[in-house]
């Protein structure tokens, strides 16, 4: 710790800082690597579309792969970058167990839009009472 | 955290320090961080919740493919990875001024704030010229029978399902949730953006007039570092969720 450097008397340890920028680069090469693979995936996914039978299962597979590679990019992000891996755990607790709602949320909601789907095609969604749209007009429709 | 050599038994609740050994300025960005975090979730799962109810939703890859002075040319995915490469390489710049500042360099943060700056505008021009593309630019959308020329915007999406008029295909209306959707998050991460930009430049100011060693830390470019990190984090879930996915 270098002796000219006073910090705010809250904070009981100084805290230790690297000396180089070894790390920085490295992540920075980390993330950017990430980002070519997604981008080589995305044009894949591209490419399976343009084609003569686009493979439904290749795609999805595709897609998950994106969403963990962009997971692993925000963990670098929010470790290296933002410097929360050099902070006291139970710091990195409170920010980080509160984030685990997203898990609920987003199972809850997607299934929720993929229930609207499936009303929306089906007479599941229809009540008697209601006119039916023909599916001619429903086609054209700016409503879907 | 084990490198710092914290005793064994410290009472960090007791009062006077900091429990987490932080200032209660980085700690309170963290937590308006998360705060943010939950809004951008929302607004992004919300998308997903509208695009996994609808039959029919606009590929990314056909609706994002002109990069600038290259006319009609095809160009999936180009126009975004370099708008990535721009706010990932902004980050690098914010953190090396941040390491600057820990050793109390102050021409190093100066020239460090200068290129995160620079980077942040640089961010903002594309994604001007990206709104202003999406906007005025005009496909040809089969209306009522009539075949009309329509750009994208929170109430008209040319993108929809394509149909055969006259022996040839041409698209329909698509869902209007993609144009509200597009131009809100984007805009909402956007002006995160830029007030980002306006928070480097003070940051930039006060350091050119010496605040920071003044005060003997460089504490709060710190604190705007993680403000502009969250941007660039956002920012990797917006390009997964409207142009990878």
């Amino acid at each position: 710790m270098s002796q000219h450097h006073t910090i705010s008397p809250e904070i009981s340890f100084p805290p230790q800082h690297a000396e180089g920028t070894k790390k920085i680069w490295k992540t920075f090469w980390i993330l950017s690597i990430i980002t070519i693979i997604e981008l080589a995936i995305g044009l894949a996914i591209y490419n399976i579309h343009e084609g003569e039978n686009p493979n439904a299962n290749l795609v999805l597979f595709f897609k998950g792969m994106v969403c963990i590679l962009t997971l692993a990019k925000a963990y670098y992000i929010v470790a290296i970058f933002m410097h929360l891996g050099d902070e006291i755990r139970n710091f990195i607790m409170t920010i980080v167990v509160p984030l685990l709602l997203f898990i609920w949320f987003i199972i809850a909601f997607l299934w929720d839009g993929d229930s609207w789907k499936n009303l929306r095609n089906t007479d599941a969604g229809s009540r008697p009472n209601i006119e039916k749209v023909a599916p001619a007009a429903k086609q054209k429709g700016a409503k879907d | 955290m084990a490198s710092t050599a914290i005793p064994a038994g410290t009472k960090w609740w007791s009062g006077g320090k900091s429990p987490f050994n932080a200032s209660y300025g980085k700690i309170m960005m963290w937590y308006f961080l998360m705060s943010d975090a939950f809004t951008f979730g929302a607004f992004l799962i919300s998308y997903g919740t509208i695009r996994f109810s609808v039959n029919h939703w606009p590929d990314p890859n056909y609706v994002f493919n002109a990069f600038p002075f290259a006319g009609h040319a095809n160009l999936p995915l180009a126009f975004v990875s370099l708008m990535t490469f721009i706010l990932i390489f902004s980050s690098v710049t914010m953190v090396l001024a941040v390491h600057e500042g820990h050793k109390m360099n102050r021409k190093g943060v100066e020239k460090y704030m200068i290129l995160t700056i620079l980077g942040g505008l640089a961010f903002l021009g594309c994604q001007a010229w990206e709104w202003t593309h999406l906007i005025t630019g005009d496909h040809a959308v089969l209306v009522n029978g009539q075949i009309e020329k329509w750009g994208t915007t929170v109430t008209r999406n040319p993108f929809g399902p394509e149909v055969l008029h006259n022996g040839q295909m041409v698209s329909t209306p698509g869902p209007i949730a993609f144009g509200g959707y597009f131009f809100g998050i984007t805009g909402f991460h956007g002006f995160h953006v830029f007030s980002g930009v306006v928070i480097n430049i003070i940051m930039y100011i006060k350091t050119r007039l010496g605040h920071f060693d003044q005060r003997g830390h460089y504490e709060m470019i710190e604190k705007a570092g993680l403000y502009w990190h969250f941007v660039d984090l956002v920012w990797v879930f917006v390009f997964l969720c409207f142009y990878l996915i």
